[in-house]
């Protein structure tokens, strides 16, 4: 059989899984970090931060939005998806992950969002008027009240939200990691690390991106960029970057060791089929590069441009680093035969359902969708009002 | 007076709400029910299968009469509800073997090139395993899998979402997609025959009774004797999944 080598089980002959399942990871991680990043600033006080804060939030609500589309589109039968709500199956980690999505979806970033917005759009919608003020109050939810004692409750609330929404934010990944790590039929996915692993490489993604569209945002809208901000945010992707490697390199080291009859299988796949995706894309060019290029950064002062390049290059290729992990995890996992004795082949088609175009959408969505919020609700007067106070 | 009144009340809106609650889940109960088959009890059975390799001969009778019985693609590669495996395993080096299965054994398989080149050689038929503690169950989002209280691992089409989830979940690599449905498919124990009395279509059809359906509850059934008096074992024993497809003969290499 084309594409098969060894002997693989007669039902192994179709991927089960696609790319659109490897976006679902990347996606959900992205907002996870994204949170987690725009959390510092308020419950940890990094003032450091605070530009990218509103971004943050928007940033992490854009790709939670798109983030079940792609399981959607996967489905044999979308128009049952809902049933998982319904009719759930408590055992089923899937499941489950429904009410977590929803659970942070509503009870966290929304609430979050709106908290924090609240006096502007309260304030928008005084100085609006027709269509874009009964918008404004709808969004709102015709609550009118910015009274000082208004505020400082918003300010209470959103704090709170945000401390329970940290641990959410890890529970949302994590949980998308307990997906994968709790098969216990195939072993390079079942593993306790797994949701840690997620989680990590969550954060690190999430926080680059964030920079990333902090970065471009300010050049599109031709304003400087804030220097001390974008330190403070590559520094924590160097330590989240180094703590993420560590975790991963720890999972390799215990497989190696431990040498059990699957590290056969494994070992020949990585040396063959995943080695270009995990030793070149995932391991050297979207790791060790930008974790040299941030640590670089660390210990020698560049000039801003300098580093402005570096934070660019690190970001961008700490994105295609993780999103070869997430590729490597779904797509490596279902190239071995659970017979241990035979690889298969994944054929990325292009203009399918679950091809490669799609999946290119899917990507740009949720920066659409992020144009949108940027201009329903602005995020940055009250960071430019922070800088100036 | 009263007493009588208040009992009749009482009875009156428990029928009423009993017999409203019954109309609303009557689809439901219809729906749950097996195929008509008056006489069974499902927790009076528990079933599983034996299979003896020492027995097997490679036809693949029990991949075509699966095929034909359970209406299962057959135009469509990766849609096997039962195959056929033929090891072909160097005596000092049992963790390399030589496996086939050309198209599932449908048309058996074709002679070995070299014969008398030392090697051993047998057929490992595979199926559902049925487990007690189905990984493919526990993970269905939706819980359209499910064990039946007679020990069954069965898919209602009717509620499956598609997920793949229970494909990867299966470790012995029985489940598919129907092509045509777009849900799970696996074997279902011919479930609409063993509540009639009957067995199997694959044991049915095994020209050597290498397969024999085994019903573990009842204290007749010839499994007892059998289990007692071979040595058998079961695949992956190490993932716990209380698989109840016994080996008699297993190799150590057959995975």
């Amino acid at each position: 059989m084309p594409g098969v080598e060894g002997y693989i089980y007669p039902n192994e002959v179709e991927l089960q899984w696609s790319i659109l399942i490897v976006l679902y990871p990347y996606i959900t991680g992205l907002v996870a970090g994204a949170f987690i990043l725009a959390s510092l600033e308020r419950v940890f006080n990094v003032v450091a931060v605070r530009p990218t804060y509103r971004l943050a939030l928007l940033t992490a609500l854009a790709f939670l939005i798109v983030a079940p589309l792609p399981l959607q589109l996967h489905l044999g039968h979308p128009e049952r998806s809902f049933e998982m709500y319904l009719t759930p199956h408590r055992e089923s980690a899937m499941a489950m992950f429904g009410f977590v999505y929803l659970w942070y979806l509503m009870a966290v970033l929304v609430l979050e969002i709106w908290f924090d917005y609240r006096k502007d759009l309260v304030l928008t919608r005084r100085a609006s008027t027709g269509l874009k003020r009964w918008v404004y109050g709808a969004l709102t939810l015709w609550s009118d009240d910015i009274s000082e004692e208004a505020l400082r409750a918003d300010e209470r609330i959103g704090r709170i939200i945000t401390i329970v929404g940290i641990p959410s934010a890890f529970l949302l990944h994590g949980y998308v990691g307990f997906i994968f790590g709790s098969v216990k039929a195939n072993p390079w996915w079942s593993t306790p690390l797994m949701p840690v692993v997620f989680l990590f490489s969550a954060i690190v993604s999430g926080i680059a991106a964030v920079m990333l569209i902090y970065m471009g945002l300010s050049r599109l809208r031709k304003v400087p960029m804030d220097m001390r901000c974008l330190d403070t945010i590559a520094s924590y992707l160097f330590y989240a970057f180094l703590i993420d490697f560590s975790l991963e390199m720890l999972d390799l080291i215990h497989r190696l060791y431990e040498a059990d009859e699957s590290l056969q299988a494994l070992d020949f796949m990585v040396k063959t089929r995943l080695f270009v995706s995990q030793i070149v894309v995932q391991i050297l060019v979207g790791t060790l590069v930008p974790i040299a290029l941030l640590g670089l950064t660390q210990l020698v002062r560049f000039g801003d441009a300098t580093r402005r390049w570096i934070y660019a290059s690190a970001g961008l290729l700490t994105l295609i680093g993780i999103f070869a992990m997430r590729w490597n995890v779904v797509i490596g996992g279902q190239l071995f035969s659970k017979s241990f004795l035979g690889y298969t082949t994944y054929k990325l088609a292009f203009a399918t359902r679950e091809g490669l175009l799609p999946a290119i959408l899917l990507m740009l969505l949720p920066f659409a969708i992020l144009a949108v919020l940027v201009r329903v609700l602005p995020p940055w007067e009250k960071t430019d009002a922070h800088a100036g106070a | 007076m009263d007493q009588h009144r208040r009992d009749f009340l009482s009875q009156a809106g428990q029928f009423i709400v009993l017999t409203g609650a019954a109309s609303l889940a009557w689809d439901a109960v219809l729906a749950g029910a097996p195929q008509e088959a008056p006489n069974y009890v499902t927790t009076d059975h528990w079933w599983g299968m034996i299979i003896d390799i020492e027995k097997c001969i490679g036809c693949g009778n029990c991949v075509r009469a699966c095929k034909a019985e359970n209406d299962v693609p057959t135009d469509e590669p990766g849609c096997y509800r039962t195959w056929v495996e033929r090891y072909q395993v160097r005596p000092d080096d049992p963790d390399h073997p030589i496996v086939d299965s050309p198209d599932g054994a449908y048309d058996g398989f074709p002679a070995i090139d070299q014969p008398g080149d030392g090697l051993k050689v047998f057929f490992v038929p595979k199926l559902c395993n049925h487990c007690a503690h189905s990984p493919c169950v526990q993970v269905c989002p939706v819980g359209a899998t499910f064990e039946s209280p007679d020990g069954v691992v069965l898919v209602d089409k009717d509620r499956c979402l598609g997920c793949r989830y229970c494909v990867q979940a299966c470790p012995y690599g029985c489940r598919f997609i129907d092509p045509r449905t777009h849900t799970a498919d696996k074997c279902t124990l011919c479930y609409h025959r063993i509540t009639k009395g009957l067995t199997t279509a694959c044991c049915e059809a095994c020209p050597t009774g290498a397969r024999q359906l085994a019903d573990l509850k009842n204290p007749d059934d010839p499994v007892h004797e059998f289990l007692r008096t071979h040595k058998v074992h079961v695949l992956k024993p190490e993932l716990a999944t209380g698989a109840k497809a016994y080996y008699n003969g297993l190799d150590g290499s057959v995975r």
